[in-house]
């Protein structure tokens, strides 16, 4: 059964249309990938399933429309790791996973907190310092850790490799591709980086202008001619 | 020497008042990018309150006091959620103009219901002063203090160890990042208007006893709680409560033995202080330089 749904979902910033009819589709337990050139709509993509940006069209999430803000959109399981990092800079790293937890009940933060650590072994000695101080490949394992702290049953994940080293990038989709196969956290991720977003994502999706315009499994895309020559490079 | 040091305690207790409003201001500020010039008359608003429950209604000090906090909060957030709120879609500078309208508004609302005439307002704390290593200090300068600190380490621990305080804190320096969280900013940020609008409150209670209580009640302390938070820096919380804290005593112990200010030149006094910060340091004593990614 799909988790996610899109729809015919069109967006725009004022004047300017972004997202002219997205229909794709998220399973539970899968690794989904949305490729493009910078423009394409992959960011407003994922803005408009977590309703930070103005959209149309249907999108159905756990068999119910997805209605509201992100606050709604967050309250409903979804966890969306903005393009930029996304950490509270002026708070502390325990504050920022505390806050990760926000819509969850109070009393399970301390376990919840342990569990992320165990993926991120390093954030227990860091709790108290603030997030702003941190690298960029630590502030990008810290939004991915706060956003497992709700427990969500979607992850979007924007551009986790925008302005990281190689050798961080890998840790980072290697911990997703892990999250995936042992807790079955679903994700659906924009990434500019094709080689490493079709590694990890079991089908994708590649936008231009605003559309989809090729769909299917990883291998498969692989192999594509287009892809190929336009987002592999060889 | 110990009159230097009653000086000293006495300014310590006009700075704690000016703290309260500082931090009011420095709360909206940091929330909102806004200043809230109504801040002061909204607190003139709630010791009418006050001074209306204990004299009118035979209310004791302490409770029409907590009464007044929660009339005061709640007056606070509502006047976030229906004037203010409308108006944050469009530039700051509207906000602005919409709080010095609020600010005329109070003011004439103040005069209508009690009149202009100065009412003088009985002191929650007994007169006399207690003897503290051979300084004799007023009670009414020791409960004021104490009064202040307890209200600010409230505020602290609220933002410090609660949840909601946290959510709050988030709201304030990034309320885009705080939505996808779940965090839900305009509540937060009325509240934020509901907690200023009750430090007010604070700071307009403690002043009316030695002030005298009229429609202007808080138009020369919202001058002082100015230079109080431009002073500590206007987004940071500790900075107003220093920013405050020093004020008082610098401008009692000038106006005490600096001959030519007196009582009467301690309001330019505060004028020169924010005007002296802004031109050599503008972030004041605490604040950050902001960074703007281009």
């Amino acid at each position: 059964m799909s988790l996610l749904e899109l729809d015919a979902v069109e967006a725009r910033y004022g004047p300017v249309q972004a997202l002219h009819g997205i229909t794709l589709e998220v399973a539970e337990g899968e690794v989904v990938a949305v490729l493009g050139a910078n423009g394409a709509g992959k960011t407003t993509t994922l803005r408009a399933i977590s309703g930070t940006v103005r959209r149309s069209g249907h999108i159905r999430f756990a068999g119910k429309p997805l209605r509201g803000g992100p606050e709604a959109v967050a309250r409903a399981g979804i966890a969306h790791v903005p393009e930029g990092r996304g950490t509270f800079t002026e708070l502390t790293v325990h504050e920022n996973l505390r806050l990760g937890a926000y819509t969850r009940r109070e009393r399970s933060v301390r376990a919840d907190v342990d569990r992320v650590s165990e993926w991120f072994p390093w954030l227990h000695e860091r709790a108290g310092q603030q997030a702003g101080t941190l690298s960029g490949g630590e502030q990008q394992m810290l939004a991915v850790a706060r956003a497992l702290m709700a427990r969500p049953k979607l992850l979007l994940l924007d551009e986790p490799s925008l302005g990281l080293a190689p050798m961080v990038v890998r840790e980072i989709f290697r911990i997703v591709r892990e999250l995936n196969e042992r807790e079955g956290l679903t994700v659906l991720v924009v990434e500019q980086d094709a080689r490493i977003a079709l590694r990890t994502a079991a089908r994708a999706y590649v936008l231009e202008v605003g559309r989809v315009a090729l769909a299917g499994p990883s291998e498969e895309l692989q192999e594509n001619e287009s892809v190929r020559r336009s987002y592999l490079g060889y | 020497m110990a009159d230097f040091l009653q000086q000293v305690v006495a300014g310590l207790a006009s700075g704690s008042i000016y703290a309260a409003l500082a931090l009011a201001l420095v709360l909206i500020h940091r929330a909102t990018g806004v200043i809230n010039f109504a801040q002061g008359e909204m607190a003139t608003l709630s010791t009418y309150i006050a001074w209306t429950l204990t004299t009118n209604h035979g209310w004791g000090y302490w409770p029409a006091f907590a009464f007044t906090l929660a009339v005061s909060f709640l007056g606070g957030a509502g006047v976030h959620q229906a004037i203010i709120r409308p108006n944050e879609k469009g530039s700051l500078l509207r906000v602005v103009i919409v709080t010095i309208g609020l600010l005329i508004f109070v003011n004439g609302l103040v005069t209508l219901i009690w009149g202009g005439e100065v009412r003088a307002v009985q002191s929650p704390f007994p007169a006399g002063t207690t003897e503290i290593a051979g300084v004799a200090i007023t009670t009414a300068d020791i409960g004021t203090i104490a009064v202040v600190l307890a209200t600010v380490a409230a505020l602290w621990a609220l933002f410090q160890y609660t949840k909601l305080g946290l959510a709050m804190r988030a709201a304030a320096v990034n309320p885009a990042e705080a939505r996808l969280v779940g965090v839900r900013v305009t509540w937060m940020l009325s509240l934020g208007w509901g907690l200023a609008a009750a430090l007010g409150a604070v700071a307009g209670m403690l002043a009316a006893p030695s002030v005298f209580l009229d429609p202007n009640l808080m138009a020369a302390l919202l001058i002082y709680a100015f230079a109080a938070a431009v002073l500590g820096g206007i987004d940071s919380p500790v900075g107003a409560v220093v920013g405050g804290l020093t004020l008082g005593v610098g401008l009692n112990l000038i106006g005490t033995y600096v001959d030519f200010v007196g009582a009467d030149l301690r309001l330019p006094v505060a004028l020169l202080v924010i005007l002296v910060v802004l031109l050599v340091k503008p972030t004041g004593i605490f604040g950050k330089a902001e960074v703007r990614r281009v």
